[in-house]
């Protein structure tokens, strides 16, 4: 095989090369040539497309997303963004790196495989930062659910995040399940990671020290995921070339679970000064953005890699996206003791450079030199866009289109059918078709999962120390508003939080968004981001960093934007942590907080009348905080039995899911305009039981939040004075059957098969 | 067992360290040539290797829903002539030399298969 | 009472396991797959967990690790094992019980609180419980169909060897609602759901899973 070397491209200045086919724009590819003073190489070519590539570099987002970095300085921020995950400080010398990340287009081309990769990805993450992964969260769009499409992604993609998080051990504490006609074509799957440590375990990916080592650990290197690289192939000799390489990761948690226990002996030994995952872009990520982050340079010998597939090019190893791969510098005198852990656990480790002095990141390949970069120009200095921007034109004419003109329900019949369609609705109705496919008490200390609000961990048996953790994405009030619409969903991921008796301390975010290319889409983003940045501002929180994805189209459409914000919260105490659902009859229930009329971009809405327009509801994060600071008083003080916040679906979906859930229903009493009562969706409110409602509105009154009586749990319906009267059988076979409809009873597929019908051998 | 392929004479090559822990059988996109041969060979000698097929079914008293499900599948797709499908295993072994089949039965029946609940489908060719 | 776990390349609730055996007053020895060394335990448990990947099949690779080899001379000599799900498929693969388990008949993973009935309370890790007693422990599993040939079932349950029985509801689909076994000592017990999860109030559905562990501490003392 003919390679490309240093010296054949100084040489060959002339010489074609397919950087449009890689992705490059013509001034790109020249800056490169300037960067380097000679045309690259065949594999620098490679590098530099991939990490200049909007996944890698993030160059349509970077002008926007500097508007986190400039939140004021927050004490709880160990580690803020630019690593691999942020990490924060939780009290008693422990530290929680968490972060979220999407896996979108893979899934839509591999249901089960792009879903368990992005589970894998985000571990990684979470794992290089020093910390062991202790639970993980997804938050899943797909189109309408009785589209022939979503039963082609869905079980796949609930199958992955089930299998790869199963079988390393993570319990799955909760996540989201939403459809919508605009993801039909590019289902968003985002991933979730949390990982707990100790101040001082806390690792850094950067590459320091002259002669220590550099060791690529983890699986072989195959084909995987270089689909888009394979026009480079026409470069080599192997006359089968680009068909046999795949554009799909292929995932074996069984070795992640491996790395995992490796990684956190070797930690546990102080044995690596410097860590890495391979993630996008694989080891060109990983070297250049090493090297680029410590002092000194970095020289790798490509033919050390260990692979799977011989016939590999060099461009080809190092864009390679093959799975469970980790890159660790290494003292040298600490290296024998690196193999042994890895040796004990059955992982593959190989020194495959050092750090070297200068300022490059050099490769060779059999003796031949084949990159030679300045590696900060490869993971940090990326393009840089400021996309234009507008206003999409229709927005007006969508916010005016007002959903409080819609025709109500006239009648108690009328309401109570609407009611029904909406808990019955796929994103209203009971998820536990997916949910009992996850894992939720692996490793013991699951305290909160799914269908709670949030998701509850003890981090310490003995101080009882936890942490909470909601992820919450409404794109309908996103695409009426998008600076509201992120200000919202960062409302309400702390306020799920919030109702746990948790104290809100970091925040995370998945930005999920159409073509950058499109300057409609470029200001819904633009917008998001400003309206996150303020709200974190107000609410006094950081972002400890997060993930951007772009081009999320059904063809020329692009999806509603979609920023997921995650909130972490920290429980002093977890035993004080208030859940959801009733279960005790005679106890009083209690709305906090004030009900407007607003129904744009409501469940009621879009469910009854498949409208969407208007403004979403009003903000108050001043109403938020004080609602927050309420629900921990609550919790110390063991003055409430329950929670559950008010949010898509309203009133009727949180007195459903809350009288379902242990099967105690109530009698309530709406003192205003029932149909607002139910379906508006004013923020800043929690429906809780008590049985003592003077202690609560007493601390309440002391919060400056307002109290409104509903009634008393009891009895087997929920009853309406004078409205409705709806029997929990009745309301839970509406809840319960629209899932299994769709995607199938499990056993009902698969048919009866009777076992020993024939006499043994 | 199946014995396919036989004795195809293959130089050694370079020896380096073959071992893959912790793969999935599935994502091999192909074996390593040199996991054909071990270290012990100079360079340039000439050995056999030989494939050996072994499959493996579920015994026809336990139920498969996998196969089911690809039945029910088939049927959803008009395939209606297709009465019933089994799903199993198939693995595909290179042995150095004349294989022992008294060995390979045993690796066959007592660690391929659980002859517990599977069957090892036996087929004997002469080459 | 030294309660050994036993970790493979994969286990998952080999902790929870120890902290099971901290709960009820043991002492948890880990142990190590890959060495011939029993630590002088009183007693075995085999945990859950994703051990080899499930490779080949659930628990046919661990079945034939070192240790293992000692853990059935052990058993033979009386020495109380426990196996939970992965570790029922590990003793069904080295053949100190009966049947095997396959994939469920429904094909998913499921995680469900079931609840379970107790059909015999004279077993090492039973004597806690009463027969006919209902408790609620965790099954989540992929592979948790317990299945064997009808005569072989039929003996089973003739010779009293059922421990669990799935009730309520099955749900994987094991033959005649079997969730657990016993040896014909009743001294190695292998079940599917996951009493280690039944510990605590704060992070299971019930702390009906202590009797396991407080149980087999009196077998060791009586033994």
């Amino acid at each position: 095989m003919n390679v490309d070397t240093v010296e054949r491209a100084g040489k060959t200045p002339d010489d074609e090369q397919p950087w449009a086919e890689l992705g490059l724009k013509s001034d790109e590819y020249q800056r490169i040539r300037d960067i380097l003073g000679r045309r690259p190489t065949t594999a620098e070519l490679a590098m530099y497309s991939v990490m200049w590539s909007e996944h890698c570099s993030y160059k349509s987002s970077k002008v926007h997303l500097r508007q986190f970095g400039d939140l004021p300085h927050s004490d709880a921020l160990l580690v803020g963004i630019g690593e691999n995950a942020g990490v924060v400080d939780v009290g008693d010398g422990y530290a929680v790196t968490f972060k979220v990340e999407s896996h979108n287009h893979p899934s839509y081309v591999e249901p089960y495989q792009g879903a368990a990769t992005g589970v894998g990805g985000i571990v990684r993450d979470i794992l290089t930062m020093g910390a062991r992964p202790i639970a993980v969260m997804d938050s899943l769009r797909f189109g309408r659910a009785d589209a022939p499409d979503t039963a082609r992604v869905l079980p796949g993609v609930v199958a992955g995040v089930g299998g790869y998080g199963n079988c390393l051990g993570l319990p799955n504490i909760g996540g989201e399940l939403l459809f919508d006609d605009c993801y039909a074509g590019n289902p968003l799957v985002n991933a979730l990671c949390v990982g707990v440590m100790k101040h001082e375990d806390v690792r850094l990916a950067k590459a320091e020290g002259l002669g220590n080592k550099v060791i690529l650990f983890g699986a072989r290197t195959g084909g995987d995921g270089i689909g888009g690289v394979s026009v480079l192939a026409s470069e080599t000799f192997d006359a089968e070339g680009p068909a046999k390489r795949p554009s799909v990761q292929v995932g074996d948690p069984f070795t992640e679970k491996l790395l995992i226990e490796a990684c956190l002996e070797i930690f546990g030994q102080d044995l690596v000064t410097g860590i890495q995952d391979l993630g996008g872009a694989g080891l060109s990520c990983a070297t250049s953005e090493l090297a680029s982050a410590g002092t000194g340079g970095m020289h790798v010998d490509l033919d050390t890699v260990p692979l799977r597939d011989s016939t590999l090019t060099p461009a080809e190893i190092l864009m390679s996206e093959s799975q469970e791969r980790m890159c660790a510098i290494v003292e040298p005198g600490k290296v024998e003791a690196f193999l042994a852990v890895c040796r004990k656990w059955d992982v593959l480790a190989t020194v495959i450079g050092e750090v070297t002095d200068g300022d490059r990141l050099t490769v060779d390949w059999h003796g031949e030199r084949i990159v030679d970069v300045p590696p900060r120009t490869v993971a940090h200095e990326g393009p840089v866009y400021d996309r234009p921007m507008a206003r999409p034109a229709d927005l007006d004419a969508l916010q005016a289109d007002d959903a409080a003109n819609l025709p109500r329900p006239s009648t108690p019949e009328q309401l109570e059918a609407h009611w029904l369609a909406l808990v019955s609705s796929p994103d209203g109705a009971d998820k536990t078709w997916v949910t009992e496919q996850y894992d939720r008490y692996v490793r013991g200390n699951t305290v909160l999962a799914q269908p709670e609000d949030a998701g509850v961990v003890r981090i310490d048996e003995d101080s009882h120390r936890g942490i909470a953790l909601a992820l919450d994405g409404n794109a309908r009030y996103a695409r009426l508003d998008p600076y509201l619409g992120a200000q919202l969903n960062l409302a309400e991921a702390y306020r799920n939080v919030a109702v746990s008796g948790a104290t809100p301390l970091a925040v995370t975010n998945c930005l999920n968004f159409g073509s950058p290319e499109e300057p409609e889409v470029m200001w819904q983003f633009a917008e998001a981001v400003r309206g996150l940045a303020d709200g974190c501002r107000a609410l006094g929180l950081p972002v400890t960093g997060g993930n951007v994805s772009l081009y999320n189209q059904t063809g020329n459409v692009p999806i509603n934007p979609t920023p997921v914000i995650g909130v972490l919260g920290v429980h002093e105490d977890v035993r004080r942590r208030i859940p959801c659902g009733w279960r005790a009859d005679g106890e009083t229930v209690l709305l906090l907080g004030k009900t407007r009329p607003e129904f744009g971009g409501s469940a009621w809405a879009s469910v009854v009348h498949g409208h969407l327009g208007g403004r979403p509801p009003a903000l108050d994060l001043a109403a938020e905080r004080a609602l927050a600071e309420l629900l921990a008083a609550l919790g110390r003080e063991r003055l409430v039995t329950s929670t559950h916040d008010l949010a898509e679906g309203g009133l009727a979906q949180v007195l459903t899911e809350s009288a379902l859930r242990y099967g105690v229903g109530a009698r309530l009493r709406l003192a205003d305009d029932p149909f607002t009562a139910l379906f508006s969706e004013s923020t800043a409110r929690v429906v809780v039981t008590t049985s003592d409602p003077d202690a609560v509105r007493t601390t309440a009154q002391w919060a400056g939040v307002s109290v409104t009586e509903l009634g008393t749990t009891g009895g087997d319906a929920l009853v309406l004075h004078g409205l409705l009267d709806l029997p929990l059988a009745e309301l839970r076979a509406a809840w319960t059957a629209t899932l299994p409809a769709l995607f199938g009873t499990p056993e009902a597929t698969v048919g009866a098969v009777p076992t020993g019908a024939v006499p043994s051998s | 067992m199946t014995i396919r392929a036989p004795h195809v004479p293959v130089p050694v090559a370079e020896a380096h360290q073959c071992a893959i822990p912790g793969a999935a059988p599935e994502t091999l996109s192909r074996a390593c040539p040199c996991g054909v041969l071990g270290a012990r060979e100079p360079p340039g000698t000439l050995v056999r290797v030989s494939r050996v097929v072994v499959d493996v079914v579920l015994k026809p008293e336990i139920s498969d829903p996998q196969g089911q499900a690809v039945l029910g599948a088939l049927g959803r797709l008009g395939h209606d002539n297709v009465t019933s499908v089994r799903q199993g295993k198939h693995f595909v072994l290179e042995v150095r030399g004349t294989p022992d089949q008294a060995e390979l039965k045993q690796i066959a029946k007592t660690l391929l298969a659980n002859p517990v609940i599977e069957d090892v489908e036996l087929h004997l060719t002469t080459d | 009472m030294r309660i050994g776990v036993l970790t493979f390349p994969g286990s998952l609730d080999d902790v929870d396991a120890a902290r099971a055996v901290r709960l009820a007053g043991g002492d948890p020895v880990a142990l190590w797959h890959a060495d011939h060394d029993l630590k002088d335990v009183d007693a075995v448990v085999l945990p859950g967990g994703f051990s080899y990947g499930d490779y080949l099949r659930a628990g046919a690779i661990a079945a034939r690790a070192p240790l293992m080899q000692d853990v059935v001379t052990g058993a033979r000599q009386g020495l109380p094992v426990l196996g939970i799900c992965n570790g029922f498929q590990v003793l069904c693969e080295a053949g100190l019980l009966p049947g095997a388990l396959t994939r469920n008949s429904h094909l998913h993973f499921r995680n469900r609180d079931q609840v379970l009935t107790v059909e015999r309370s004279d077993t090492a890790w039973t004597s806690d419980y009463t027969t006919g007693q209902r408790i609620v422990i965790p099954v989540k599993n992929g592979e948790g169909r317990y299945v064997a040939a009808d005569k072989d079932l039929d003996r089973l349950e003739s010779e009293g060897r059922v421990v669990f029985r799935y009730t309520d509801g099955n749900p994987n689909g094991s033959s005649r609602d079997i969730a657990g076994v016993t040896s014909e000592n009743g001294r190695v017990v292998g079940l599917m759901p996951h009493p280690e999860h039944a510990v605590e109030d704060l992070t299971g559905p019930s702390t009906d899973g202590l009797g396991f562990f407080t149980s087999v501490l009196k077998a060791v003392v009586n033994a």
